[in-house]
């Protein structure tokens, strides 16, 4: 199963802010059991969106040397339902960052009306659970996730290598 | 910077603690203990940590809250307490906490009572008076 929650970057500031879409469809299985009668797009799944945002932006802001991990959702409020056929705005912006840690806030709309907020904090593993040994590679932006941002960066009309 | 009374701080504080922790406003009192009294997690000091900062305008860097560097160096830890010489080393990096409950029984995994809400108000006055 992929775990990718965004479609892609529409605009991405270094150290700053970032801005993904993802469309809503009813190819996605787990939109027909929640719920069977009214398919809605679950709340979890759009922090998950944000994290994932928000997560690539804190990662790159470090030129991913760090493995960023979701440390706590300080706050997450939504103000309406998202059905299929409804393309998702994800805005995500650092407010903080340290050595160690981050902390972003984010903004989900759909056609400029607001659906949410979620704020995160995020952890530099690494750097915080001293003595606790990860492997080296970053399993936390893996190519599928690399391949977002690339695709962002990427000239229009040229392909992508993955 | 302008100086700040102690209530005002104190009462800063407590609601930087009440968002964080999704505490109640009166069980943050000068002595409840972080991870004792108001159920913190190690993850809650990162949030916390950016929370005061924002706050009260000030940069907290991540040693001088909590002084890991003391507490995982061999010099100073014997059979996970503290010796002499690393209780000294952590009275000089925590002068605004109040260490002589701990100082009866270093054990280092009892640290996280050492901070209490009077530990986080003495820090955030520390870092305001240095900033002033």
């Amino acid at each position: 199963m992929r775990w990718i929650w965004i479609d892609r970057f529409e605009e991405f500031e270094s150290g700053r802010r970032a801005v993904a879409v993802k469309n809503v469809t009813l190819a996605e299985d787990h939109l027909h059991d929640h719920f069977p009668a009214y398919a809605v797009m679950p709340a979890s799944l759009m922090i998950e969106g944000v994290a994932q945002t928000a997560g690539i932006l804190v990662g790159e802001a470090r030129g991913f040397q760090e493995k960023v991990i979701l440390a706590k959702i300080k706050r997450a409020a939504f103000h309406r339902l998202v059905r299929p056929g409804e393309t998702l705005r994800y805005e995500a912006a650092i407010e903080q960052l340290t050595d160690s840690a981050a902390s972003t806030v984010g903004r989900i709309t759909v056609d400029g009306e607001p659906v949410g907020e979620v704020d995160i904090v995020f952890s530099h593993i690494d750097q915080n659970l001293s003595g606790t040994e990860f492997p080296q590679e970053n399993f936390v932006f893996t190519d599928e996730f690399m391949a977002l941002l690339k695709a962002f960066r990427q000239p229009a009309g040229q392909k992508v290598m993955l | 910077m302008p100086v700040i009374a102690r209530d005002e701080i104190f009462d800063k504080v407590r609601q930087t603690l009440v968002d964080a922790l999704s505490v109640e406003a009166d069980e943050v009192t000068e002595d409840a203990t972080l991870t004792g009294d108001l159920g913190a997690e190690s993850i809650d000091f990162l949030d916390i940590v950016f929370r005061l900062e924002k706050t009260f305008g000030i940069k907290i860097l991540q040693e001088e809250l909590i002084p890991r560097d003391i507490l995982s160096n061999p010099e100073y830890v014997t059979d996970r307490r503290l010796n002499p010489a690393g209780l000294q080393a952590l009275k000089q990096s925590m002068p605004h906490a109040d260490l002589s409950a701990f100082e009866a029984d270093p054990d280092i995994d009892k640290i996280s009572d050492v901070f209490t809400v009077g530990t986080i108000v003495r820090f955030v006055e520390s870092k305001l008076r240095s900033a002033a």
